[in-house]
């Protein structure tokens, strides 16, 4: 009989292996139920590295990394219908909704970081780090880290058009929100690197789960299903 | 910055093979120990870079975005990259981050390097 191997101490931050989403607590999600997760390795446009990072005086790596994932919603300017936290919380394995377009999965969570995982049809397949780290001054830097590609070859086109601006506004007002919840005012150091210049032609198919398209739709064929349940619930008189 | 709390030995085991061996933690922190590792395993005639996890104590979501960075590289240069020694953890950390669609999982080093080498 072999003894159990020892759980690394990093075991309880990271999310189960699940095949596929499930949207939580009853809600609808058809852009996330049955999805897969996506990293930067399933994308279809260039590989992108984005860091936002700014100084908070006064609270520790673990305050602010706490702060961030109980407000979250709050401090990145989404508000709680633009990003639904599950009742569960931002624990690993969450999933969240985002608006009614998409979601994402919590990866992984640990004291000083958590990070989310795009699922498919997302604008970007990849991974956003949150976390904090004590400087050698004693200071904390919190930190937005972003690794990823464009889903499909639709939102690749979306991105010099202002894709990259959103996202960028996003998590560097995210920051200040957050520096701000603990009282500072500062500047928010944005980095920007290609990391892979190359798309990844092979994953144009990735396009079939585009949230937008879909969502729209969606929208458009309404009235089809509309008519179609007036005709099944028609009864003749007999 | 906090220092890294990783070590990384790099061995030739062939003309064409690589091996680094990997003790510690991968975190964000262990970006200028791996990429250092790599360019001293990397030469014009390595064809794969094996990394042995046997000695892996923890690693965050931080830790696994380095391995695709790496990747990157190594695929720049028409390179493989492979692993072994994954404790059954990791392997699944590999599944759920859908790393294991590009880097080659083995079970020993043997078995690792014969891939690199084909």
């Amino acid at each position: 009989m072999t003894a159990p191997q020892k759980q690394p101490r990093d075991a309880a931050h990271w999310a189960r292996y699940v095949e596929a989403l499930e949207v939580p607590d009853g809600n609808t999600g058809p852009n996330v139920e049955g999805r897969r997760v996506v990293g930067p390795l399933q994308g279809f446009g260039k590989m992108w590295q984005k860091t936002y990072r700014t100084r908070i005086e006064g609270a520790s790596p673990a305050e602010v990394v706490g702060a961030w994932r109980e407000r979250f919603p709050e401090l990145s300017g989404f508000g709680e219908d633009g990003f639904r936290v599950p009742a569960g919380g931002l624990v690993p394995g969450a999933v969240a909704l985002l608006g009614g377009l998409s979601g994402v999965m919590v990866l992984y969570s640990d004291e000083e970081s958590f990070t989310y995982m795009t699922p498919e049809g997302h604008p970007f397949s990849g991974w956003i780090t949150f976390s904090a780290y004590a400087d050698e001054d004693g200071v904390t830097t919190a930190q937005a880290h972003l690794l990823i590609r464009a889903n499909d070859p639709l939102y690749e086109l979306m991105m010099p058009l202002g894709l990259h601006k959103i996202e960028d506004r996003t998590w560097q007002r995210t920051l200040k929100n957050v520096a701000a919840h603990f009282g500072t005012n500062g500047e928010v150091e944005t980095r920007v690197v290609c990391v892979d210049p190359k798309r990844q032609w092979r994953r144009y198919e990735n396009i079939r789960y585009n949230a937008l398209i879909l969502s729209v739709l969606h929208a458009i064929t309404a009235p089809l299903r509309w008519i179609g349940r007036q005709a099944t619930s028609f009864k003749p008189r007999t | 910055m906090p220092q890294a709390q990783v070590t990384m030995d790099v061995r030739k085991v062939s003309d064409n093979v690589s091996v680094i061996d990997v003790k510690g933690e991968m975190t964000a922190f262990a970006e200028g120990v791996l990429m250092d590792a790599y360019a001293q395993a990397s030469d014009g005639r390595v064809r794969a870079i094996v990394l042995n996890f046997g000695g892996l104590e923890y690693m965050n979501s931080s830790g696994i975005g380095l391995l695709v960075t790496l990747l990157i590289r190594v695929n720049r240069e028409k390179q493989r990259l492979l692993t072994y020694g994954l404790s059954e953890h990791y392997q699944n950390i590999f599944q759920i981050t859908r790393l294991d669609d590009a880097i080659g999982i083995y079970e020993s080093e043997d078995e690792a390097v014969r891939a690199g080498t084909a």
